[in-house]
């Protein structure tokens, strides 16, 4: 019986955490117009998570689209379609694999530094001190750290999803010999406007959920070195779980 | 500070009542700060000193009973009226509270970039006076990272009086530093004070430090004030409270351990 009540708690301390964010994201919006008025703080966090993330999605962007390559290249071969696998390749990276992973990589790298930084403002009073110096640590501080990750990652999405296709293109045409004219054609014949709105929509979506996610834990993290630490945990548990559900739901609600 | 008519006070706490994490802080707190003065606040570590400046500031809100700053309460003002009324004070934090990102110049200018208009030209003048004062113009181009415990106590200070604040707040302004800081920073308090007319709250234990340049003092234990006068009165008084405090004995009435089950039964694996 106390199990079961122990299982009753999670749904309600998760109704209870969306409802923490909800009130945070509003006195991030309420903050905005100091943020918007200062694009300068934005610019700089989107070059600062681009910096960090860059090299990341790169290699990891092409071995995944190494790995599509050599998958479809064996499926394809099976069927003697092996010309389809430029669009195949294309087509899951642009639609899943580009928006998922680099979500999930962005998370692990941009977004535990974004939770440990302001955690840390935090732990050591800086917040505070903003405060009293009538400044909106909101403002001036959360919002401009979420516009960024918001910003850069569609922009990483796209890098993602370039290096991926040149990596299923490496190992396709030039290690499994697929004929280098049909592997770009049928990427262009088979690829339409939607299949790239769709990627883009996802990748919005994410770099919405994984930023606020990463500002909201360092905010509210506990004022101690573990309770940063598990502040960073909970950005990159929360946030995978959330990128794969919301995955699932804007897929079923495009297709 | 503009708005209201001017009363002998600036601060007055009345009956103020405030727990966190289910222990009580403050259980009928009063007490009140003449304009112009620098009055010290005393109480033993854990007392709830920084909670008091906490709530001055309007960081957080009181249980019951009211925090009045230049007649205004404090609890009862929306986010355009705390933030108003902030502009007018200054505070030095425990921990300095620097921030990392920014070199010590841009600490100091700070407030007046995101409050005034200054042109850059007079920002730099602005803020180099202010650094020279606590003796660390040289150390403009530093960063947080790079400054010793005092120094970056200093730089806190500068920062908070950078906007020429009505009132200041300082937590601990002595601690961790060398008699020849000190020296300076009590001269620069007082300065202050009878130059600016700046009220100032001096949160501090050093006894020797507060009789030299405190017109007033409160101690405080077990929530409520349990003494108050000049240095002067309070070192003549016969209540054994005060006495404890002053001359600084962990025995008497001034409990110096936190609340504690008996040590003679936890040591020997007593109840727990
Ligand atoms: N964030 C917090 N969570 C829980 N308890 C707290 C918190 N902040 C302060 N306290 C408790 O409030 C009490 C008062 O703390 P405060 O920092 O105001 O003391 P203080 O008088 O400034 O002490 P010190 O002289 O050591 O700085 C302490 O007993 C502390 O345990
Ligand atoms: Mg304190």
């Amino acid at each position: 019986m106390d199990r079961i009540l122990q299982i009753g708690r999670y749904p309600a301390r998760a109704v209870r955490k969306l409802g923490a964010i909800a009130l945070f994201l509003l006195a991030m919006l309420q903050a905005m117009p100091y943020t918007l008025r200062r694009p300068r703080l934005v610019s700089a966090q989107v070059l600062n998570a681009g910096v960090l993330s860059l090299v990341i999605i790169m290699t990891s962007g092409f071995f995944v689209g190494m790995v599509v390559g050599l998958q479809g290249y064996d499926a394809f071969s099976r069927l003697r379609q092996e010309d389809l696998l430029g669009a195949a390749a294309a087509l899951s990276l642009i639609k899943e694999l580009g928006p998922v992973v680099t979500a999930l990589l962005f998370a692990g790298r941009a977004g535990t530094a974004l939770t440990a930084e302001i955690g840390l403002m935090r732990a050591t009073d800086q917040l505070s001190a903003m405060e009293v110096m009538a400044i909106d640590p909101m403002g001036r501080i959360v919002a401009p750290r979420f516009l960024g990750g918001v910003i850069s990652v569609p922009f990483l999405t796209a890098i993602f999803n370039s290096v991926g296709i040149l990596g299923a293109y490496f190992v396709g045409v030039r290690l499994m010999g697929v004929d280098n004219g049909a592997f770009w054609a049928q990427m262009q014949e088979y690829v339409d406007a939607g299949d790239i709105h769709e990627g883009i929509i996802k990748s919005l979506v994410f770099g919405v959920a994984a930023s606020l996610v990463a500002v909201f834990e360092g905010y509210t993290a506990e004022r101690t070195a573990e309770g940063v630490g598990l502040a960073t945990t909970r950005t990159v548990v929360i946030t995978s779980v959330l990128v794969l559900i919301l995955d699932y739901m804007i897929t079923s609600f495009l297709l | 500070m503009p708005g209201a008519e001017p009363g002998p006070y600036l601060i007055e706490v009345d009956d103020l009542r405030f727990s966190t994490a289910g222990r009580r802080i403050f259980d009928g707190l009063t007490l009140r700060v003449a304009r112009g003065t620098i009055t010290a606040i005393m109480g033993p570590s854990g007392t709830g000193k920084t909670t008091l400046l906490r709530l001055i500031t309007g960081q957080i809100r009181p249980e019951s009973g009211s925090v009045r700053v230049d007649g205004r309460e404090v609890a009862r003002l929306d986010r355009a009226g705390l933030y108003e009324l902030r502009r007018h004070m200054g505070m030095l934090f425990q921990n300095s509270a620097l921030l990392t990102d920014d070199s010590v110049f841009d600490n100091v200018a700070f407030p007046l970039r995101e409050h005034t208009r200054l042109p850059e030209r007079l920002i730099r003048t602005v803020v180099l006076t202010k650094l020279q004062a606590v003796g660390l113009r040289g150390a403009a181009r530093l960063m947080p990272a790079e400054l010793s415990g005092g120094m970056a106590r200093r730089v806190a200070l500068a920062r908070a009086m950078v906007l020429d604040p009505d009132l200041l707040l300082y937590d601990e302004p002595f601690s961790g530093l060398d008699p020849i800081s000190m020296g300076m920073i009590m001269r620069l308090i007082k300065a202050n004070n009878d130059i600016l007319g700046v009220t100032s709250i001096l949160v501090s234990h050093d006894v020797e430090e507060i009789s030299q340049i405190a017109d007033y003092c409160f101690v405080m234990s077990g929530g409520k004030v349990i003494g108050e006068g000049t240095p002067a009165e309070l070192r003549r008084t016969d209540s054994p409270l005060i006495r404890q405090f002053m001359s600084g004995s962990a025995d008497g009435p001034v409990p110096f351990h936190y609340p504690a089950p008996p040590y003679r039964d936890e040591l020997l694996g007593g109840p727990r």
